[in-house]
Parts: C-alpha cells; sequence; structure tokens
C-alpha cells in the first residue's frame, strides 16, 4: 500500500509536473504538495507526489541509488 | 512494374499473382541471395557435422520498440538459441503471418531490419512464407523462424555437466528488454527505456573460446534471469547461489523497476548470455567479455552449491538468503 | 561502508543480543515484502517474531467485491482499469480473477496511476471504465483527485468502486482482541505522510507501541530497535524514524480531498468480517460516478473455503506456515486465499522468500 520512490521535480504545470530520477522521467501529479518548486524532491506514490523530501533527506535517498551504480 | 498499394489485402496471401508481387518487390529486393532468390518449395543446403536446430515464433507488440522491432528480434532470438546450443548459426526460414490492412512502408522497414540482423549475423535466410489474414487477427504481424547452425568443435553444453563450485556469469545489464517493451506498450513512464535486442555471436564465441570448461548457455528471454535459471536447477542436485550485489542492473532500469514495483531479475533479456563455467577460468573469461561491445558489464554472479537442491538462492546485501522462483506471473506495476 | 549500512549492520548486531522475546506486527504488505526481500528478517533472532498484518490492500478486499468485479468485467460495455496487483486475486472461486476474465474477452487494463485510467476513459467514449479503488490512506486521494478531475473535464463514462479502507480501525480491533499478544507496531510510513504522527497517536491509549517506519532496511532495522527499547523501558509514546517525510500533523490537502469525496463507513474485511467505520465509501454527490449506483454489489453471503485461514494469518494469530493448506494445497501458482494470492500477501511472502 506503500510504495514508492523519490524524484526530482523538473518541471511544473499547476496540478501536473514532471519528476526524473536516473533517467525515469514520469509526469506526475502535485494536487496533495503546498508551494513545491522545480528543484524539489518528492516522494512519488502510484503517480501522486506525497510529500516534499527535505534536501539533504532526499541526497541520502539518492546516495543509495548512486552507490549502486558504483557497486554494479 | 505496376505500383503496390500501401496496405496489404488478404489477396496478397493467396499464392497468386500478388504473392509474387509481394515476394518479388519487398522480400527478395531486402533480403535475397543465391539460396532465396531461388523460390522453391524449400532450400538445398550443405552443411560442415553435425547441425543444432531450432525455432521461435515472434508475437511482440509493439511492433517497432525503442531499440528494435519485431523483424530484428525474430532473427537475434533463433541466431541467439542456436549459439547457445553451441553451434554457428548459418541458415534461416522466415514466415510471416500479416494481418491485412498492414502498411507495405512498414513491412519495408521491418524487412531493412531483419536484412541487417541477418547480416550482422553471419546468417542466411534461405526459404520462406508469407500468409495474410483477416483484419482483427494477427495484431499487425507474426513472424517466426527456424535456423540450423554448424556445431562447434570441442564444446560441450548441458545441465549434466555442471559441477560444484562453478560460477556463473552473466554477459551484461540485465532486465532492459522487458522493461523497455512494457513502459512502450503502456506508456508506464514518459522517458524510453532501450531493448538490449542484439545477436550474441561475438560474446558466444569469446565464452566458447574455453571450450569444456563451458557446462551450459542460455540467454534468459522470457522470465528473465530468475527464471532461466532454474530452468538449469531444476530436478538436479545442485542449487545456485546469486550475489544480489554483483548482478549487474542498469541504474535507469532499476530506477523506473522501483517506480513501478517490478523485478529486474523476472523481466527478459534479448541479448544477453548466461553462462556456468568452470571457476578456474571465470575471471579470464570476464577480462575477455568486458573488452568486447556487448560485454563490457560483464559479471560473475554467482555459484553451484550443494547445500540445497534443485533451487536458485540470492545473497542479499544483508547476508541474508531467499528463494527466486520461476517467475508464475506477469510483471505489473503495484502500489503495494 | 556507507553511514546507513554500518547503522544498519551495528542494529542487527544488537537486535541480535536481544534475549527477550517480543511480538512485533508489521502492518503494512509493503513493509512485510521489504522485510523478506531485503533478508532482513532472516537476520533476525527467532525470538523477535515478525508478524504480517492486515495493511495488505489486496489481502483484505472481501470476496465478494472480487466476484462482483469479475462479473462486471465480462459486461460488454465495460472496461475495467487497475493496479497491477489486483489482476491475480481470486473470489470465491478460484476462477473469478480478471486475468481469467481477461482471457474470456474481458477487457481488463493495467495502469500505474488513477489519473492513466480518465485517460482511458477519454480514449473510449462508447464505453463505461471502472477504476478499482483499493489502498488505504496513501492511495485513497489518488482516487479521490481522478473524481473531482472527471467531474471538472464531464468525463460521464469514468466510474470507481471504491473498496478504500482505514488502517485505525483495524489496528484497533486487533488491540481490542484478547487472543492477541502484540508488543509493538511498526506503522506504515507513506499512510503516516497522509495522516501524520498525530494519527498513529491513538496506539498510546492502549499501551501499545508504535514506530512509524520507511521502507529501506536501515530504516526498518531502527524501528524493531526503537520497539525494543520502549517495551524494556515502558515507553509507549509514538516514535517516528521516518521524520524524513513524516510530519506531526497530517496531510491537509489529502484530508480535505478524501473528506470531499468519500464518507467513512463500516466494511467488511476479508478474513476479519465486519469492522466499524473502516472504509471509505463515495458520498452521494458522487453517486454517478459510483459503478455500484447502477450495478449494485451483492452483499449477500457466499461460499468460501472453509478451511482457508488467511483471517488468522492476518491477524497475526498463525505464521503462514502454520496454516494446514499452506505450501502443499496454497502455493502462489494455486492460491486458496488473498495471504497467497498477493504478491504482498504474508503467505506468498513467506512461501517465496523464507528459506
Amino acid at each position: 500500500m506503500c510504495l514508492g520512490i523519490p524524484l526530482y521535480v523538473v518541471e511544473i504545470n499547476g496540478k501536473e509536473a514532471y519528476g526524473e530520477l536516473n533517467g525515469v522521467r514520469r509526469k506526475i501529479r502535485v494536487d496533495l504538495i503546498k508551494d513545491l518548486k522545480i528543484g524539489d524532491y518528492v516522494m512519488v506514490h502510484a503517480g501522486f507526489a506525497i510529500e516534499i523530501m527535505k534536501e539533504e533527506q532526499a541526497k541520502d535517498t539518492l546516495k543509495i541509488f548512486e552507490e549502486l551504480e558504483e557497486l554494479v | 512494374m505496376k505500383k503496390l498499394e500501401e496496405t496489404i489485402s488478404l489477396s496478397f496471401g493467396n499464392g497468386g499473382e500478388k504473392t509474387s508481387k509481394l515476394i518479388e518487390q519487398i522480400i527478395l529486393p531486402a533480403i535475397g541471395n543465391d539460396a532465396l532468390n531461388l523460390l522453391g518449395d524449400g532450400a538445398i543446403l550443405n552443411t560442415a557435422g553435425a547441425i543444432a536446430f531450432s525455432t521461435d515464433s515472434f508475437v511482440i507488440y509493439p511492433l517497432v520498440f525503442p531499440g528494435g522491432d519485431i523483424g530484428k528480434l525474430s532473427v537475434c532470438g533463433t541466431v541467439n538459441d542456436l549459439l547457445m546450443c553451441g553451434s554457428i548459426p548459418k541458415f534461416l526460414s522466415l514466415s510471416f503471418i500479416i494481418e491485412e490492412g498492414y502498411s507495405f512502408k512498414e513491412l519495408k522497414k521491418i524487412m531493412a531490419s531483419i536484412n541487417n540482423a541477418a547480416a550482422e549475423a553471419g546468417v542466411k535466410i534461405v526459404t520462406g512464407d508469407t500468409k495474410v489474414v483477416d483484419k482483427g487477427h494477427g495484431h499487425g504481424l507474426y513472424i517466426n523462424t527456424a535456423g540450423i547452425g554448424e556445431r562447434i568443435q570441442g564444446v560441450e553444453l548441458g545441465k549434466n555437466r555442471i559441477s560444484v563450485g562453478d560460477k556463473v556469469i552473466v554477459s551484461g545489464n540485465v532486465g532492459n528488454h522487458g522493461i523497455s517493451i512494457l513502459c512502450a506498450r503502456e506508456n508506464f513512464i514518459d522517458s524510453t527505456i532501450e531493448s538490449d535486442c542484439a545477436v550474441l555471436n561475438e560474446v558466444v564465441l569469446a565464452i566458447l573460446k574455453y571450450g569444456t570448461e563451458v557446462k551450459l548457455l542460455r540467454d534468459p528471454t522470457r522470465g528473465g534471469v530468475a527464471t532461466t535459471l532454474n530452468e538449469f536447477t531444476e530436478g538436479m542436485d545442485y542449487s545456485i547461489e546469486l550475489i544480489e550485489n554483483d548482478i549487474p542492473i542498469d541504474l535507469t532500469v532499476k530506477t523506473a523497476c522501483d517506480l513501478l514495483g517490478l523485478d529486474p531479475l523476472y523481466s527478459a533479456n534479448e541479448g544477453k548470455v548466461l553462462a556456468v563455467v568452470s571457476e578456474s577460468i571465470a575471471a579470464s573469461l570476464i577480462e575477455d567479455l568486458e573488452k568486447l561491445k556487448l560485454g563490457k558489464d560483464a559479471a560473475i554472479i554467482g555459484e553451484v552449491v550443494s547445500y540445497v537442491e534443485g533451487k536458485v538462492i540470492l545473497k542479499t546485501n544483508l547476508g541474508g538468503k531467499r528463494i527466486l522462483d520461476k517467475l508464475n506471473n506477469d510483471i505489473l506495476p503495484r502500489i503495494c | 561502508m556507507k553511514l546507513e549500512d554500518k547503522e544498519l549492520l551495528d542494529n542487527i548486531k544488537l537486535l541480535n543480543q536481544y534475549k527477550g522475546i517480543v511480538n512485533i506486527m508489521e502492518v503494512c504488505g509493503t513493509h512485510t515484502v521489504a522485510i523478506s526481500k531485503s533478508g532482513l528478517r532472516q537476520a533476525l533472532p527467532t525470538n523477535i517474531n515478525l508478524i504480517a498484518g492486515p495493511g495488505c490492500p489486496v489481502c483484505v478486499t472481501p470476496d465478494i467485491y472480487l466476484d462482483y468485479v469479475y462479473e462486471l468485467a465480462l459486461k460488454d460495455d465495460i472496461i475495467i482499469v487497475t493496479y497491477g496487483d489486483m489482476i491475480r486475486v481470486p473470489g470465491s472461486q478460484p476462477e473469478h480473477t480478471l486475468e481469467k476474465a481477461k482471457s474470456r474477452g474481458a477487457e481488463v487494463k493495467i495502469v500505474y496511476s488513477s489519473i492513466d485510467a480518465l485517460q482511458i476513459a477519454k480514449q473510449n467514449p462508447n464505453k463505461k471504465v471502472v477504476f478499482l479503488g483499493i489502498g488505504f490512506e496513501t492511495t485513497a486521494p489518488a482516487t479521490a483527485i481522478a473524481i473531482i478531475e472527471a467531474e471538472k473535464l464531464n468525463i460521464d463514462n469514468f466510474y470507481i468502486i471504491s473498496m478504500h479502507k482505514i488502517v485505525e480501525p483495524v489496528m484497533r480491533a486487533l488491540l481490542e482482541d484478547e487472543e492477541l499478544s502484540i508488543d509493538g507496531f511498526i506503522c506504515p510510513g507513506h499512510v503516516a505522510v497522509i495522516i501524520g504522527e498525530k494519527g498513529f497517536k491513538f496506539l498510546e491509549k492502549y499501551n501499545s507501541i508504535g514506530v512509524i517506519a520507511g521502507f529501506e532496511p536501515g530504516n526498518i532495522a531502527k524501528a524493531l530497535v526503537e520497539i525494543i527499547h520502549s517495551k524494556e523501558t515502558s515507553d509507549y509514546v509514538l516514535k517516528n524514524v521516518y521524520s524524513k517525510l513524516v510530519r506531526k500533523e497530517r496531510n491537509l490537502i489529502a484530508k480535505g480531498i478524501i473528506n470531499k469525496v468519500f464518507k467513512i463507513e463500516n466494511d467488511i474485511w476479508r478474513g476479519l468480517g465486519l469492522i466499524e467505520n473502516s472504509g471509505l465509501k463515495l458520498r452521494e454527490e458522487y453517486d454517478r460516478f459510483n459503478i455500484e449506483s447502477i450495478f449494485p454489489v451483492n452483499y449477500g453471503s457466499n461460499e468460501k473455503n472453509k478451511a482457508c485461514q488467511c483471517g488468522d494469518v492476518l491477524k497475526g494469530k498463525i505464521r503462514p506456515n502454520q496454516c494446514k493448506l499452506f505450501g502443499e494445497t496454497c502455493t502462489p501458482d494455486y492460491p486458496i486465499g488473498p495471504c497467497m494470492v498477493s504478491g504482498e500477501g504474508s503467505c506468498a511472502a513467506y512461501y517465496r522468500y523464507n528459506f
């Protein structure tokens, strides 16, 4: 009931936005987020951003992805 | 010569004048050769020694996807199967089932792909067939290819050759094709992931240079790496233990899988080899593969173990172990 | 070694030093899978009992809805649109799955997002497009927003069936069951994003330990350490180790959207029976989007396999491998009950990952 990953917001058009991570780009809805800015990271579940991640924490999560790349 | 219409109608499959037009104006110009041009009921061929024979049918949708199309796939699929048998692919048959209304323009592109792939694999298409079916059947185009390869000397491949201690190798990043097709068909994401569809002659020949130190080869197509490795262990007294950390996965593929709730180990590959080889040559083989375009991400991903029978075990990053079953349902996006 | 990895390994070492017996329930199906898939379950000592709970929306959707959706799918003018989780779940008969319906000619489409379902409705104006609303508070807003959009855009062939449920009532039902002894709960991190820490504060009134956790093994292990520490110190204050995302307060926008579209009603949970005020159903103002107003659900009793013990598994009364049907009659290939058919179901997770 809770599957989600962080995406980096690259474009915002009202309630729609585009999020990206590691070459994956997906249109998302941002109805649930207040004061979203381009460059924010959001946790995305079923195509909806459910919360903004604070930058340091987003970087922590992303580190896990980056280090995966180093490992492989 | 009268100009062909734009789309294929049923009469192009009736064996008469229109069928001849289809062959002469679309098929032969793309893939013709001395054998095929004879247009006999079959081809008379010379081969050296024992042969391998394989067939596969292709019903993929969409017909054109990032990294290839059904034409390229139909050549790669059978060529790679022949290579996995330890043979050099030589000849293919090519059969089309075309849905009424399919465009000639599209068919020409498919033919060009077939020609390119065949040239790269060094195979000749020597015989074939064309049928046309009513609109509503055939999903545009279905293809069957069958192939003959000449057995390579000094190579013996089979499950019964596998011993405890052997290493499991993959030639590169896993899961690309399955995820690519799923996303191309269903638009689950807005970026593209390319299929890895490719002929594997160079990679397989590099592996088979090690002769009898190579125990088994397979390309992990439907069901992915996990399902294919289960085929290696099913009914045997050994198991395969994989190290999760060592399995090469493209970061974009992994991220798409994380987003959608999919598992790359169960996603099809159309340009990768799984090999079970003697421990003594594993490291050297990886070095050889890394020099090849299609082997640069090759890795040792596991080994053959005896502490349990007939299973595929994954050792996680935490050191825990879990069983990797065969695929029993399609990979689909989840919310949980 | 990464800092997170070191912390994770330190926590696992700590957990292995603990000698007491503790029963911890992971409420959320995504936690069950994360614990199994990461190998965390195997890394823990046997005196720490991790019990999979009823937070798997697929597992707790009752037979009547699944039979209903199966019948609906077979109607000529209906397209069923759903998340992938639902496609193989059987109703009262093994044949009553959407996968089987598809093989019988039904139109069934899988989507990643409820908004994609709206697109399908736009592209198929001559069909009734029915979106299956499943999930807890994390996913309910997605369904609600799709309906609000459908209303705004005048899409008159878009329908939903709401099978959404909320977490608090089922956790209360477990806490009020005298047969159960659960020392602490791992609370679902993304539900907590929507309902806030406040949404789980009710646990304190039961003197039940609760720790809100995310889904990476490091965060889960940290939650386990917190639960055990709280048990040892009799500290029943709710904890949150997922504070990078979970705030004290709920997401007010989500709350507003859920309240606008849904009302809370009694609901049936597969294996658990009726739980009061636990389901989200469409408000009357949105009746025209409710497929139940055209094709009512038959809420009468139905046949079910009496040997199926999914209810006891969902409540944590028995482990999956203690069910008489587990592994022999009931397997992922031939599932009897929802706990086996859903990839997040405790039995499926147990079967696949436990070794």
